[in-house]
Parts: C-alpha cells; sequence; structure tokens
C-alpha cells in the first residue's frame, strides 16, 4: 500500500489544485462521499457534465442559490440519474453531431448514493448501462440512506444497525449480506467496472480517469464512509476506509472487458473483521458469535472474488 | 403545402415529429401511443432524421432522458400513454419547475384498475396540477398541426415549458383519416431553431435543479403558475401565426353553432366531431343547442370560455374521467368553481361519459341534452350506467 505513503510527495505535482467540486458545501465533518466526490471531479475535469440523483451528495451542495458546483450540474429526482445522464449524453451528441454546439466532447457522468443506485436507481442504471450510453456512472456507496436519516439499503452490511434495521432483542440488525452491484454491471457486458474508496486516492482517481476514457458505459463502486450514518468518529474517516479494503471486505479491483483484477494485492493477512466492526456504532451489538458470522460472510464474499480474479479472461 | 393523404393518425403524428429537426427521442410503448413510438423508430432507423432516439427502459426514464437531453439544449419528444403518463408522473412537476420545453404527445386512454385500453382521459386529467401546457386534438389533422406548434409553442422565449397534446386512443390515434401534411421548407419556415436560455455546458457551467428552502419555494410557485398563465399569449399568437401561413385556424375554446344557443355542450377532444352531428340534428328538430370545444385545457382560457358560454341557459358539460368522492368530473367541476361569481352563470349539467373505451353516439349526445332540460339541480351523473 505504497503508493498511499507516496501520494503526499507526489500529488501537488500529480494533481490539479483547481476544485471543480468546492468548499462551501454543507457535509458533515469527516465526510467520505464529499471526499470521494472531490477526487472524483478532480479526475473528470472540466468538461464534464453531472446528473446527480437525490441523496446527501445533492443537498449539502445545492440549497438554492447555492451550489457548490463548477461543472455543469443537473438534479431531477432520486431514482433517474441513470436517465438523466443518458439524455444529457444523447442531447450533446446530437448537437455536436448536427453543429449545433462546439464540437468538443463533453462527457455525461451520473452521481448517485447506494440507495439511487442499487435499490430506486437500478433499472434506470441497468437501462443506460444496456443500452451503451456513452456514460460513467459513479455509486458513492455509505451503505444507507443517510439523506433520509440512516435508514437501511440494500447496500448496508449483514448486522449493522440502521433505523430501520435496528439492533433489536428479536432482530439484530439487517439480516442480509450486501448486494453485489459491481457483480450485476459485469454482467451488463459493459467494458469497465471497478471499486474504489477515497482511502486510496491515487486508485480511485485513476479509475474515474479510466471510466471518462471509456467511450461506453462504465460503472465505478466507491466505498464512502459516513461518520455520521456509522456512528464513527469524524476523524477515522480514512482510517475505516482503509480497513474495510485491508480486512477484504471491500476489496479494491477492476473489470476490465471482463477479466478481474485487484488493485490492491492482499500481500499479507487480512485484517480481521472484529478490527473495523468496533470502531463503529452501527456494530457495537455485535457478540463474539455475530462478529464470527459477519467474517465468514466476508471470507466467502472475498472467496467469490478470488476465484474470478484467478480465472477470469478478457472477453477481447 | 402537400396533397391529401390517407393515413392513421397515430402514424401522423410520427411523421409530424419527423417534420420539425428533433434531436432526441425518449420513447416506450404502451398501446395506443405505441404506433407512434414504432413509426418514429422507423424514421430515425431509416436516416430520414438525424436525432438520437433512445429506447428507454421505462416511461419514468423516458421523461428523465428527456429533461437531461433538454437541458443541453436539444429538441426533444416523447410520447406515452394512460399507466406510461402516471409512472412519468413524477417527474411531469419537475421538468414544468426547471422550464425545460419537451413535446410530448398523450394517446388518451383509461389509467387502472381495473385495466382498461381503451380511451378515456383519466390519464391527463390526473396530471393536471403538474405545471404543463395541456392541449388537445380533436382529428387528425389537428393532431399534425398541433404537434407541429408545439415545438414552437414550448421553445418560445416567452414560455419555455413542456407541452402535451392529447389525442383520443384508438378512437383517433388508430382512425385512418384523409390528411395534409406542410412541406418541409413550410415547417422550416414556421419553426426555428430552438434558442435555449441556459444548458449544460461546459463553456457557461450552470446548476439545474437546486432545492429550494421554504424562504424561496412560494416564490418558484408562483413563479411557475404565473409562466404557465403568460403561455396563453404566446400560445394564441402562434396559433395565430399558423393559421395566416396554412389557414387553419386554432384557439383555446372552439365554437359550433354556439350563438344565441339556450344549451351548450361543451366537450373536450374528439367527441367534439359527433357532438356537433347531434348539435345539427336537434337544430334541424328546432331546438336552441351549440357545442363548445375546449382545446387548451392548461392554462385555463377563462376568458375565452366566457365569451363562448355568454348567454347560455344551460351548459351541458362532458367528462371523460371522475373525480371520486362526490365531487364529477374533473373539467365541469373546475368550471363550475371559476364562474361561480359570475352573474347570470349557466347551470351546468356534468355527465360522467365515454369510461374506458364506451362509445359515445350521435344519439347518446341528444339523450343527454334532453335529460339536462329535465334536471332540477346540477349534480352529476354516470350516463348510461348498467345499475
Ligand atoms: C421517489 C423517492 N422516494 C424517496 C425519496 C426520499 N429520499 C431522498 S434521498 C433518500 C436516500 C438517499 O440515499 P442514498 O442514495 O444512499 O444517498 P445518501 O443520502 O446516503 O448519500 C431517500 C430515501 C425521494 N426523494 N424520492
Ligand atoms: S450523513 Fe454521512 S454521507 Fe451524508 S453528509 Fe453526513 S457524513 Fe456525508
Ligand atoms: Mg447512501
Amino acid at each position: 500500500m505504497n503508493t498511499v505513503e507516496n501520494f503526499e510527495i507526489f500529488a501537488p505535482r500529480l494533481i490539479d489544485k483547481r476544485e471543480l467540486f468546492c468548499p462551501g458545501h454543507r457535509a458533515c465533518q469527516g465526510c467520505g462521499e464529499v471526499l470521494a466526490l472531490r477526487l472524483i471531479m478532480k479526475a473528470l475535469g472540466e468538461d464534464t457534465v453531472v446528473s446527480n440523483a437525490t441523496g446527501c451528495m445533492e443537498i449539502v451542495s445545492t440549497a438554492y442559490p447555492h451550489t457548490a458546483w463548477e461543472v455543469p450540474y443537473i438534479h431531477v429526482a432520486f431514482e433517474n440519474a441513470a436517465a438523466v445522464g443518458s439524455g444529457v449524453e444523447a442531447g450533446l451528441k446530437a448537437l455536436r453531431r448536427k453543429g449545433k454546439i462546439a464540437d468538443r466532447y463533453v462527457k455525461s457522468v451520473a452521481i448517485a448514493g447506494d440507495g439511487g443506485t442499487v435499490d430506486i436507481g437500478l433499472q434506470a442504471l441497468s437501462g443506460a448501462m444496456e443500452r451503451g450510453h456513452d456514460l460513467a456512472f459513479f455509486c458513492l456507496d455509505n451503505e444507507a440512506y443517510m439523506n433520509t436519516g440512516i435508514q437501511r439499503s440494500s447496500a448496508t452490511p449483514f448486522m449493522a444497525a440502521t433505523t430501520t434495521s435496528p439492533a433489536g432483542k428479536a432482530i439484530k440488525g439487517q439480516r442480509t449480506g450486501k448486494k453485489n452491484l459491481p457483480e450485476i454491471m459485469v454482467a451488463h457486458n459493459i467494458p469497465y467496472v471497478a471499486t474504489a474508496c477515497p482511502s486510496y486516492p491515487i486508485d480511485l482517481m485513476n479509475k474515474v480517469e479510466k471510466a471518462r476514457n471509456i467511450k461506453g458505459p462504465a460503472y465505478v463502486h466507491v466505498f464512502s464512509v459516513c461518520p455520521t450514518g456509522w456512528r464513527g468518529a469524524s476523524n477515522e474517516t480514512i482510517k475505516l476506509g482503509r480497513m474495510a479494503v485491508e480486512t477484504g471486505f471491500f476489496p479494491l479491483y477492476e473489470v476490465e472487458n471482463g477479466k478481474y483484477r485487484l488493485t490492491m494485492e492482499y500481500t499479507e493477512k487480512r485484517r480481521p473483521m472484529e478490527d473495523y466492526l468496533k470502531l463503529q456504532g452501527r456494530f457495537r451489538h455485535l457478540d463474539p458469535a455475530d462478529i464470527a458470522k459477519v467474517q465468514a460472510l466476508v471470507d466467502k464474499e472475498f472467496r467469490k472474488l478470488m476465484h474470478k480474479v484467478e480465472t477470469s479472461v478478457p472477453w477481447s | 403545402m402537400g396533397k391529401r393523404i390517407g393515413m392513421e393518425v397515430g402514424i401522423a403524428a410520427a411523421e409530424a415529429v419527423g417534420l420539425c429537426n428533433i434531436d432526441v427521442a425518449a420513447v416506450y410503448p404502451i398501446t395506443p401511443q405505441s404506433h407512434i413510438a414504432e413509426h418514429l423508430s422507423d424514421i430515425v432507423h431509416d436516416g430520414r432524421i438525424d436525432a438520437e432516439f433512445i429506447t428507454v427502459e421505462s416511461e419514468h426514464s423516458s421523461i428523465s432522458a428527456c429533461v437531461g437531453a433538454s437541458a443541453t439544449g436539444a429538441r426533444v419528444y416523447t410520447a406515452t400513454s394512460s399507466q406510461g403518463l402516471m409512472y412519468m408522473h413524477e417527474v411531469l412537476p419537475i421538468v414544468a419547475a426547471m422550464r425545460l420545453p419537451v413535446v410530448m404527445g398523450n394517446a388518451n386512454r383509461a389509467i387502472a384498475g381495473p385495466l382498461n385500453i381503451w380511451n378515456d382521459h383519466s390519464d391527463i386529467m390526473n396530471q393536471r396540477d403538474c405545471g404543463w401546457i395541456v392541449m388537445h386534438a380533436e382529428n387528425g389533422q389537428e393532431v399534425i398541426d398541433m404537434t407541429i406548434q408545439s415545438f414552437k409553442i414550448a421553445e418560445h422565449p416567452d414560455v419555455m415549458l413542456p407541452t402535451v397534446l392529447n389525442m383520443d386512443g384508438f378512437q383517433l390515434t388508430h382512425m385512418i383519416e384523409p390528411l395534409e401534411f406542410p412541406t418541409q421548407e413550410e415547417v422550416n419556415k414556421f419553426l426555428p431553431d430552438r434558442v435555449p436560455f441556459a444548458t449544460l455546458h461546459p463553456d457557461k457551467p450552470v446548476s439545474m435543479g437546486c432545492f429550494n428552502m421554504p424562504e424561496i419555494f412560494t416564490e418558484t410557485m408562483k413563479v411557475k403558475d404565473t409562466a404557465l398563465i403568460n403561455s396563453k399569449k404566446t400560445i394564441i399568437k402562434i396559433w395565430n401565426e399558423w393559421g395566416k401561413q396554412f389557414g387553419r385556424y386554432y384557439k383555446p375554446v372552439e365554437t359550433y353553432k354556439s350563438k344565441g344557443a339556450e344549451t351548450l355542450i361543451l366537450t373536450v377532444g374528439s367527441m367534439g366531431e359527433t357532438a356537433s352531428v347531434a348539435v345539427d340534428e336537434m337544430k334541424k328538430a328546432g331546438k336552441s343547442v351549440g357545442l363548445v370545444k375546449l382545446r387548451l385545457w392548461r392554462p385555463f382560457p377563462l376568458e375565452e370560455l366566457r365569451a363562448a358560454i355568454k348567454g347560455c341557459k344551460t351548459l351541458v358539460v362532458m367528462d371523460r374521467s371522475v373525480t371520486f368522492g362526490g365531487i364529477g368530473g374533473p373539467v365541469a367541476t373546475e368550471i363550475k368553481s371559476l364562474i361561480f361569481h359570475d352573474k347570470d352563470r349557466p347551470r351546468i349539467i356534468n355527465y360522467l361519459m365515454g369510461l374506458g373505451g364506451r362509445d359515445v353516439t350521435v344519439e347518446d349526445f341528444i339523450s343527454m341534452v334532453e335529460r339536462a332540460a329535465k334536471k332540477k339541480d346540477e349534480t352529476y351523473e354516470f350516463y348510461g350506467v348498467r345499475e
């Protein structure tokens, strides 16, 4: 994981100093989504149009008459960021082809939270990816509906307490494991799918750049720590992101034309899940047996991924 | 103007769109709109026009894609019906609030439940508070003309609002009618390129769709209301331009033999043609009956309606949808409340009829007028219902 250490030396030279997502937004202290967004925008550059779903990032950035966006931005509703982004792409393409706007490439991207992606936004996302639009979709996954008050989504991890999957006496939090959306995106036969986390900024930005440069559909699933919703400390966002990767709970990989590749290798033994869980209030109710169940699920998912990493071959 | 040809009205709607130099269409099929969707895809796939045709996975996405495309400055079209329009509902008020021109064709069909694919107006009436310009065509020629007019209205700098053109499902969309198409040159002369107010482009970045705090939301709502009210002036202006160029004149409220008539029938959409035959027959029989037809539903043409019904004693309002719970039909309800304070206002008799494809004949109109004369109060009636 040297990249992150070297980051401090190289970052000033490598990374655009301009902020396309600006200070002055209203996100909580230590918000992982907003950090991800800032880095994503740096990697995308100014020739970008953003279609954003309703959710924390929309709410913290666009209280009329203020905006934190330096690039063209549109928000319409919760479930339709991918559909709006499809329309933006089609509009720009037609206008450019017909000579009605300057002949210059502008990327259409859609950005949504996990709710706006894996749940209510899934249909629009699936449609946009299947139709092959030149559209990069970024899911900012903070593992619940945070904007509306920490309700569970299908990206909420097993046993996590949320306001609709509380740690009750009979049922201890979320009953199911995380829906594997990157896998569903791979099944759409799109050229580029990746997972990323702002705790690994260079890796994240590299992936965003790849997604931008694919002239077709691309999907990046960004693990975004939410101290408010996870009942964690706001100064531990980066650490929690790293731990999620180091435990193998959220491995960083990319899938280019069907070929899986880890972008953060596991040279040592994976860190135990307990280290990660105990830093978050949403897992406070877990006893050792529960932790073992969580660990077993993470191990199983990790094995499944490793099998794909070892056996998958590129389509072409 | 080209020569008259026989063509199905749904196909003609797509042909009319094909004359308008659209940039993007996003359409999801539903009966009875499907021939519009299919024929428009033919036009694009045969290379007759240069446009992106997005085969969306749902109507929620068709209207959403239209919003995205319109926000880039593109000229956009979509068409739907019934359940499709209901599925779009969430996005419709947003399009109007964002002042983005989108032109929609709606093949009117009953909304479920129970499921019914035939004609009535419950689909569009359920969208009436969305802030769109809502118009109704009565025949195939009007579908062609009003489709072309819609783009000019929606995109006009004094309007910048989405429009929906209603055409009765099957009873209009599936009829083969003798139709006249303007030539491409004539349409080009009538319909200039869109000049958008603001677009999604990095040359001049803007944020669209920012949320409103309570301090500003009321003002936004007033602006939305005012924009729709003000659009009437431009709509009428554009209809007059059309009349001058093509010789067919359009008005917010059309009348037929209404002058001096004691009883007026009020219709919306294609049933106006049947009603006009009924008026002729009743006139022949010496009755004082005329016809008023609402072409424009939003913005509501109140002055024009007042002028059209002035002096009549009984207004028989035909509603093709129901406002459930003891209220009656939306058209009658609105007219009642709008003219409530008018001196010498007519008695309003309201029929809920032609629901879910129930045929309404000339004889039915005559019978409704006859029964209206005998009615003591102003309550509504489900016409022809079998108890
Ligand atoms: C159709 C619809 N249903 C529900 C909502 C309420 N709502 C707004 S944002 C949101 C949750 C957003 O969650 P997510 O997409 O994960 O984004 P986050 O706020 O966590 O970043 C919900 C439920 C809505 N705006 N629209
Ligand atoms: S609730 Fe979470 S995701 Fe939302 S702004 Fe706060 S920290 Fe960020
Ligand atoms: Mg979320």
